[in-house]
């Protein structure tokens, strides 16, 4: 590749110029930068989230020095508007055109796909902290697609579910964002709730950027349940619990909710429709493991808010593959050798406060918090773990080979017991 | 008739024009480059399709985009899902655009102006409301990740010439169209709708023909697509690319034709130099389209054919010209656009 | 199982009272001066923004909807002397000229308040739920109903009791007429878009309370606003009424009951009375 357009470029007078295109030949050398390519939703429904992705990228090399194994790293910042057409568009602008040495990011799953499809076809490796499609590292697993300091969908609900099932909870209703990650965040709660005897009374889809939720909340009220399980993301989960507190149901019925559900980005603007919700997640703000605690400061000392699960993610991913790429001492020009790396290494010294390491399939294993909102000394409110559920694989107790039997999670198989 | 044969040689060398200029590219720019190119061919054909309905036939479209998606949908669907081959899918895509196309005739045949622009839109909405909640089968939110190309056409730069080849069929063809009798017919309703049903046309008739014919070359141009970009989901239906085409088709120059090569280069070309200096393309576009309706309505390229006309007619005082595709045309348009 | 109770009712009803209340300006607009404007949606989301920004900055709500009135009604003002001057009685070109300043609108409001989310503060005698035959339903969105009415009351005074009402009727119906009359329908034509601009302005404050703020609401409340006002018929009060009572229940219900179809419900309405009957319900020639 190099030399095919090392010879173009000696042989041909006409030189076409381009905005941002290299014509010069690319030789390797240890003093070229590393480029990252970062993509984040910059606008649309999640744009407070995808701020973040790009906030915590930036506060690990920037605290790092901006660079890793002797070279200099430089993050060129693409917007995904949170529509999968841009972020594959967008995902070729940074590959073919700025040349860069890895992609990084994507926030909403139907994003991460797109970008995941087009990876598989080149080979480019593609860390995904945040997006959270089983698949990608089940069923339609890609070599190249891997998720430092990342989870799959189903991972984290199923031991709320099994929480709420010890809380005597035993008909639960769900409500959820109309989109794989909504499917499978619910699959993963519903499998594990019903098989533990509780019953799914019924499944509410909504699309994404749903400004009303008064049909939807009409109808819950009108059901007879324990508890409501909510996965909405980003301004939907804001408007959601806004609205489930104006119509009277906070104080009926319980609230349980997916982790973006409680996620910093969206409680920080709430009031009291916020307090008291239950969610589950390897990251809690309010967790006292002092490496997390230092973490948190620092994060509200640069930003003035404390750090939502975008920006620890990505913070801790860019910590990941920096430890990485230290090991290879900077050289990452064999592809083979820097995913196989990923996949071997283990992230020591991570916000969570312990070693994290992948499953064979490509997957982290965490220590899973429940966590509960409440407010903090300053009065805001944050995440604390009530309890913890150590070692939580994307299989749960389930053999791997036996799971990967049963279809995806899907709006019609939702691993609901029979 | 002089100024019928300088309309062919005008037309013949717009062909050779787009044939040199795209032919020649993919040996002086990358790859990355020639995957512009080859996008704004496409979006040149999508951009034709709704030139010709709005500059030959007096109507302007806002739903043109959902017919150029549905058809990439169709053969995303076909290869992706069904696991048949890209050949037939295309075939199939192009179909369901043509029929899509004749439902929306069906209801926008006795409307015009400003209403045929709402109603278009409606029903683009419509197939864009379908493509986003039938999640069973056209995945939603997430859309469908194609398969890749066949091996005949997986290389960039032959799949290039192959996009470049039905784009200049696809052009000769609309060409054809417009200065059959049926597209003269289609002008003579255009100019003056009264006169030609007085006159015994079946003015609904021929719209309805006509909206088909254009439904048919987005599904060409959405069939290309397909094969290009590998992925569609619903932002490939949605209204923005309704506009997007139509602001296209305007700035190169309505009625044009050839216009459309000169609007799609240009949008597609400031869209991603902009975006490496701004993340402010919304803005850009905006502006780009209040200027143009401010300062340039009929065009590049239908500017350029207004002061060519105007010159030939100051030199030649005596002799009245009535080639409708040049002064009655930028006139209609200057005058009702 | 879904269920059409009492509570979907009212919420048909308060979101068709929000719609009418943003519909009624684009009404007077398309009827009067013959303008689609396109800019609608993006005059509502700017209103809403400057509404939320006055309110958090006084702390009063009711300044903030003024403030939001008066400033998109300026902003009309802005686009019809300073941008559709020069496209005078070209439909389709003033058409496209407001797609582009919606465009143009959204951008900037993305630069000024960033991508988040907003919600407008109500103030607290406007908070909480009231309790009657046996259901709890949120007090803010039982006086966005009340608002509505009230605003369609004003809006019917006004068109029939006032000069300029009677004015704006007879351009509606015949605007060369009314010129040849001696009356300088342009200061009418203007007067009336500033009037819709200001009352989309006040859609985005009321809305942004309770649907929220976010950089693509334009739209969608521009799509809303074109169905009621196509089915209902331009230029028609009652129309724009009728058409937002449709809309809204139909969207209420048919996220309730056909989640599948919810876009269908309002666009086959629309595609139906655009072919048939492109005057709508209560339109005039």
């Amino acid at each position: 590749m190099d030399r095919r357009q090392f010879l173009k470029a000696t042989s041909l007078t006409v030189a076409v110029s381009a905005a941002g295109t290299l014509a010069t030949p690319r030789i390797v050398r240890a003093a070229d930068p590393i480029r990252i390519g970062l993509m984040a939703p910059l606008s649309g429904v999640v744009a407070a989230g995808g701020r973040e992705i790009v906030e915590g990228f930036n506060m690990y090399w920037e605290e790092h020095g901006k660079q890793s194994g002797g070279r200099a790293v430089e993050v060129i910042i693409e917007d995904d508007a949170g529509n999968p057409d841009t972020a594959l568009q967008k995902a070729r602008r940074l590959v073919e055109q700025a040349k860069v040495d890895f992609l990084f990011g994507n926030l909403l799953a139907n994003t991460g796909l797109a970008v995941a499809s087009y990876v598989k076809g080149n080979g480019v490796p593609y860390f995904i902290p945040v997006i959270a499609a089983d698949d990608l590292t089940q069923r339609n697993r890609i070599r190249n697609v891997i998720r430092v300091a990342g989870y799959t969908a189903s991972q984290m609900p199923r031991p709320l579910a099994d929480w709420a099932l010890k809380q005597g909870h035993k008909r639960i209703a769900t409500i959820s964002q109309d989109y794989t990650f909504g499917h499978e965040q619910c699959g993963g709660f519903a499998q594990v709730f019903t098989e533990g005897g509780g019953q799914i009374v019924s499944q509410l889809w909504n699309p994404l950027n749903t400004a009303d939720f008064s049909p939807y909340i009409g109808q819950l009220g009108n059901l007879k349940v324990d508890a409501i399980f909510a996965m909405e993301l980003g301004a939907d989960a804001s408007r959601f619990m806004k609205q489930y507190s104006d119509f009277g149901l906070k104080g009926q019925i319980p609230l349980l909710g997916a982790q973006n559900f409680t996620d910093q980005s969206v409680i920080r603007t709430l009031g009291e429709e916020c307090d008291g919700i239950i969610s589950s997640a390897h990251f809690a703000e309010g967790s006292d493991n002092p490496v997390t605690q230092k973490f948190v400061k620092a994060y509200s000392a640069k930003y003035n808010k404390m750090p939502s699960l975008y920006g620890f993610s990505h913070y801790s991913g860019a910590m990941w593959v920096d430890q990485v790429i230290n090991q290879l001492k900077g050289d990452i020009s064999n592809r083979d050798v820097f995913i196989d790396a990923v996949l071997k290494s283990q992230l020591t010294n991570s916000p969570l406060g312990r070693p994290v390491r992948f499953d064979d399939y490509g997957n982290p294993v965490y220590d899973v918090y429940i966590r509960k909102v409440v407010k903090n000394k300053d009065g805001k409110y944050w995440n604390v773990p009530i309890q913890t559920y150590p070692a939580v694989s994307q299989f749960w107790t389930y053999k791997p080979e036996e799971y990967l039997k049963n279809p995806p999670f899907s709006r019609d198989y939702q691993g609901i017991k029979k | 008739m002089t100024s019928a044969i300088s309309a062919i040689q005008r037309s013949a060398l717009g062909f050779v024009l787009v044939l040199v200029l795209f032919g020649a590219l993919p040996l002086v720019i990358s790859s990355y480059q020639m995957s512009i190119a080859n996008e704004i061919l496409i979006f040149a054909l999508l951009a034709m399709s709704i030139d010709v309905l709005a500059g030959y036939a007096g109507r302007t479209s806002l739903g043109h985009g959902a017919l150029f998606g549905a058809s990439t949908y169709v053969v995303i669907y076909w290869t992706s899902v069904y696991g048949g081959s890209a050949w037939v899918g295309c075939l199939l895509g192009v179909i369901a655009a043509t029929l899509i196309a004749t439902v929306f005739a069906a209801f926008a045949v006795r409307v015009s102006g400003v209403y045929f622009l709402l109603l278009t839109l409606a029903l683009g909405m419509i197939v864009w409301g379908v493509c986003l909640r039938w999640t069973s089968v056209t995945g939603g939110e997430n859309g469908i990740r194609g398969v890749g190309r066949p091996d005949l056409i997986a290389n960039p730069t032959v799949f290039y010439y192959a996009t470049l080849a039905v784009v200049l069929l696809m052009t000769f063809l609309m060409w054809r169209f417009v200065r059959s009798p049926f597209g003269l017919t289609l002008r003579g309703i255009r100019d003056s709708e009264s006169r030609m049903r007085s006159l015994g046309y079946g003015t609904s008739v021929h719209m309805f023909v006509a909206f088909i014919v254009t439904g048919f070359f987005a599904g060409v141009a959405g069939a290309l697509y397909a094969l290009f970009n590998n992925f569609v989901s619903p932002s490939t239906v949605q209204l923005s690319q309704s506009v997007e085409g139509l602001l296209m088709a305007i700035i190169g120059g309505v009625g044009t034709l050839f216009g459309s090569f000169i609007g799609a280069a240009a949008i597609i070309l400031l869209e991603n130099v902009v975006s490496a200096y701004t993340a402010r393309w919304q803005m850009v576009l905006g502006f780009t389209f209040i200027g143009t309706m401010i300062f340039a309505p009929e065009g590049i390229l239908g500017a350029l054919r207004w002061l060519i006309s105007r010159k030939r007619w100051r030199r030649s005082s005596n002799i009245v010209t009535n080639d409708s595709n040049t002064k009655g045309g930028t006139k209609w348009i200057a005058d009702n656009f | 199982m879904a269920s059409l109770n009492l509570v979907q009712i009212l919420n048909g009803l308060t979101l068709a009272a929000l719609l009418f209340i943003v519909a009624s300006g684009f009404t007077l607009i398309f009827g009067l001066l013959r303008i689609v404007n396109l800019a609608h949606g993006a005059l509502y989301l700017f209103g809403g923004y400057i509404g939320y920004s006055v309110t958090v900055g006084t702390g009063n709500f009711v300044l903030g909807l003024l403030a939001s009135m008066l400033f998109v009604a300026f902003l009309g003002l802005v686009i019809d002397q300073g941008l559709l001057r020069f496209v005078r009685g070209f439909v389709l070109r003033e058409v496209l000229l407001t797609l582009g300043v919606a465009f143009v609108l959204n951008d900037i409001a993305l630069v000024i308040w960033g991508g988040d989310t907003f919600s407008v503060q109500i103030p607290a005698a406007l908070r909480g739920a009231v309790r009657f035959a046996g259901i709890y339903y949120p007090t803010y969105r039982l006086f966005v109903l009340l608002l509505g009415i009230l605003v369609f009351i004003a809006l019917w005074l006004l068109l029939n009791r006032t000069r300029l009402g009677a004015l704006i009727r007879a351009g509606v119906d015949d605007a060369e007429m009314v010129e040849a009359m001696g009356i300088n329908i342009r200061r009418v034509f203007l007067a009336t878009s500033m009037l819709g601009a200001s009352l989309a302005g006040l859609g985005g404050t009321i809305g942004g309370a309770f649907l929220t703020l976010y950089p693509t609401a334009d739209s969608e409340i521009l799509v809303f606003a074109l169905a009621i006002v196509i089915i209902g018929g331009s230029g028609s009060l009652v129309g724009a009424a009728v058409g937002a009572l449709l809309v809204g229940m139909l969207n209420t219900i048919g996220q309730v009951m056909f989640p599948e179809l919810a876009y269908f419900v309002i666009f086959g309405p629309m595609a139906a009375i655009l072919a048939f009957r492109p005057l709508g319900l209560f339109g005039r020639a």
